[in-house]
């Protein structure tokens, strides 16, 4: 389930400002990566508004930019929830039972991996290795970041978001 | 300068840093305003001191005592005792599991005073924001020495002499990589740093550039001289902010001491480095990808030849080697070659980073000379598998590795002696695995992984990995059929022979080493329909002992799906039905009255 994308004064405000950093880079050549990473961080998301923005500012074609946007897994087509929660799937992670603290993440949430709750609370994603596996299992919302975590652990973890 | 008579160290790391060790830091600060110690007592930020697990640490120096655990309501008593009165808090120190007695100093721990450090010899000694501590630790000495005393030639030659291996995977002999770089044409060259740390369970790395970036900057400048490049690019994974952070610091730093730019040190040399982030793509870690990454692309990686170092970043002469390769150049170009080199075994010169995590009491990160055994680090280093269970196998090298068995743990850790296992140094992960985990799900867990990375580029990545995932998936949920080793064989080696970069190439490798040791679980999946470690949720149920259940209700608080149900005091009952198998009661049972069967 994703919800519907809003095009309402604040996303308008938005593609503003992705007008302006861009002025910053045209013309430029091999820039498309930061260009992207920049404009995601102004949105939120990459919406195909903002892709056509971009290929139009580095000269570029719009497959070009599309094709670059879902190579990388940084990258988000769809709006995501205010709180995102990561869950590290590295190796020392799931040999210590990651894969059981995301099932109940599902559980609680009702969503699966790479969805959003409708009330674009929540989002869930299960991430790359993060690097913190003395700390294994760990979850990472938003900037918090928990670890040694069992399932049973996950109820309470979410109520610090409601 | 102000001289202080104690120094308080705190990790900020990412792993105590994740457990809070910001506010500890504060508390310092604020404790030691309270007791009017600030002109006596300096508190620092540090980078990673390698025991993760036990994080937030902190050290005292001058005597060097160690702190575990540290929480911010701890931090008063610790002033108190053991800044004002002298005395040290015991509480606190770290315990060696073995012994029953607590360690007072870092250097008295098993897991430290077994470790070399060069290529962290800096981290969680300085402060990685401030370059004077760098510069007051050596640093940038070696960058002096080369631009004064020596021509490029000879710094290649000092290279080359002292044996140093690539750190980042293949292990490529270094030197002749920038032999490669400075004798290829061209007027344009750059120097890369590969800080794509893809490989789970790896974290080297990261702990370098967040504990120590100025040492990868003063390696990259060398290296510059050496092939006669101008420019420099780190490139770094999204997953590290932290990392990303200190790197934009210290490039800022050395541009304003004049230790990048124009006119390095005086001596007319030019070299300057500039960051780019990567956006979640495992294979961005494969040269050629990584480079198409740098220069905006989708990183899909390229046939080699050409090499990077003929034809790399925008088409000129690239040389590009991993961070912890750089954190080596330093060191060997202050100590000279035949030091670096008699460290170590006769193919592998000098020591190694290794991330030890799983089902392993002391995780972290550890620096060994290379030839040490398995078995030293895993259980002298490592003290061991907690829970007292069986210790089963060793994951090293990452998605392109393979898992060592019991067997093996004598065998000396160098480049060849773990290709020869099956397996590869890869970036130095190590993951340990107990009696707990099934090999053919982790075998999957790394199908999974690749399957998902593989860019799509090449065929027998893209198909022959997913074919070989749903032959793996099937086997673990129970339909495995007979011939379905021999098909996972025959596509592994297929793959193996033609896939067009590192990624699909050794993708097959955690199949095939589980095949190879522990073919008897792949078996047991097959023909008994059994998974032997109690892992595969396919394959197992869980039930109630009833002689042991006390009817404590625990496991009813814990399941997530109303599953349990039982009178107090009397035994309990799983419902098949309703059980999610998520483990959490069989987790929680005090009494061991849950089996998996």
């Amino acid at each position: 389930m994703q919800p519907a994308i809003k095009r309402d004064a604040e996303f308008e405000e938005k593609l503003k400002k992705v007008d302006e950093m861009l002025k910053k880079y045209e013309g430029q050549k091999g820039v498309l990566l930061q260009v992207l990473q920049e404009a995601q961080r102004i949105v939120g998301y990459l919406p195909i508004e903002v892709q056509k923005k971009v290929a139009e500012a580095l000269d570029v074609t719009l497959s070009e930019v599309y094709s670059t946007v879902t190579f990388y897994s940084f990258f988000n087509l769809k709006p995501r929830g205010k709180y995102q929660i990561r869950v590290c799937l590295g190796t020392a992670c799931y040999v210590k039972g990651a894969d059981k603290v995301l099932g109940r993440i599902e559980q609680e949430l009702k969503i699966k991996v790479g969805d959003t709750t409708e009330d674009l609370k929540f989002s869930l994603d299960a991430c790359r290795c993060v690097g913190a596996c003395g700390l294994a299992p760990v979850v990472i919302i938003n900037d918090d970041v928990y670890g040694r975590l069992t399932p049973d652990r996950v109820p309470e973890i979410l109520k610090n978001y409601e | 300068m102000e001289i202080y008579r104690a120094h308080i160290l705190v990790c900020r790391g990412t792993g105590c840093t994740a457990s809070g060790s910001e506010p500890v830091m504060e508390a310092f600060e604020k404790e030691i305003e309270k007791h009017g110690l600030s002109k006596e007592v300096k508190v620092l930020l540090t980078g990673c001191l390698g025991l993760c697990e036990l994080g937030p640490n902190i050290i005292i120096y001058p005597e060097g005592t160690y702190y575990c655990r540290v929480k911010p309501e701890d931090v008063p008593e610790i002033v108190e005792e053991h800044l004002v009165k002298g005395r040290i808090v015991e509480r606190l120190l770290y315990k060696e599991r073995a012994v029953e007695e607590r360690m007072r100093a870092l250097t008295d721990i098993n897991f430290y005073k077994r470790q070399k450090r060069v290529a962290l010899r800096n981290c969680g000694l300085i402060n990685p924001e401030i370059i004077e501590e760098y510069i007051a630790n050596d640093g940038y000495r070696a960058l002096a020495k080369v631009l004064t005393e020596m021509t490029p030639q000879q710094v290649i030659d000092e290279v080359t002499r002292s044996g140093l291996r690539g750190r980042g995977g293949g292990g490529f002999p270094t030197g002749r990589k920038w032999q490669f770089a400075k004798d290829a044409p061209g007027d344009i060259k750059y120097v890369v740093c590969n800080g794509d740390e893809g490989d789970p369970g790896a974290f080297m790395d990261r702990s370098i550039l967040e504990g120590d970036p100025h040492t990868v900057l003063e390696a990259m400048a060398i290296a510059g001289y050496a092939i006669g490049a101008k420019e420099g690019y780190i490139y770094v994974r999204a997953e590290y902010p932290l990392a990303v952070k200190r790197l934009e610091i210290a490039i800022e730093q050395a541009r304003e001491r004049g230790l990048l730019g124009k006119n390095i040190l005086g001596t007319g040399f030019e070299f300057d480095i500039f960051l780019r982030l990567g956006s979640g793509a495992f294979v961005c870690g494969e040269e050629t990808a990584l480079l198409a990454s740098i220069e905006g692309r989708r990183g899909e990686p390229r046939p080699r030849p050409p090499f990077p170092a003929i034809e790399g970043l925008w088409g000129k002469p690239t040389l590009i080697n991993n961070v912890e390769t750089y954190a080596n150049i330093p060191p060997i170009i202050l100590n000279g070659a035949d030091w670096f080199a008699s460290i170590g075994t006769e193919r592998s010169k000098g020591t190694k980073v290794f991330a030890i995590g799983g089902k392993i009491n002391n995780t972290g990160l550890v620096e060994i000379p290379m030839g040490t055994t398995l078995r030293e680090v895993i259980y002298e280093i490592g003290g061991g598998i907690p829970n007292g269970k069986q210790f089963k196998a060793v994951q090293t090298g990452g998605p392109s590795g393979g898992c060592i068995p019991a067997s093996l743990l004598d065998m000396p850790i160098e480049y060849d002696t773990l290709t020869q296992a099956g397996s590869m140094m890869g970036s130095g992960g190590m993951i340990v695995m107990d009696e707990d985990t099934c090999m053919v799900d982790i075998a999957k867990f790394f199908l999974t992984f690749t399957q998902d990375e593989s860019c799509g580029k090449c065929p027998p990545c893209r198909i022959g990995t997913k074919r070989m995932l749903e032959i793996l998936e099937r086997v673990t949920n129970g339909e495995g059929r007979e011939g379905d080793i021999e098909l996972l064989e025959s596509l592994a080696k297929n793959i193996k022979a033609s896939a067009l970069c590192g990624l699909g190439q050794t993708a097959p490798n955690p199949v095939l080493s589980t095949l190879r040791y522990f073919r008897d679980e792949y078996e047991a999946h097959i023909r008994e329909k059994k998974c032997p470690a109690g892992a595969c949720k396919a394959l197992i149920t869980y039930e109630i002992i009833a002689d042991k259940c006390k009817g404590c209700g625990l496991c009813v608080k814990v399941c997530p799906s109303a599953a349990i149900t039982g009178e107090r005091r009397q035994p309990h009952a799983i419902d098949r039905e309703k059980c999610l198998k998520c483990n959490s009661c069989f987790e929680r049972c005090p009494f061991g009255a849950i089996a998996k069967k």
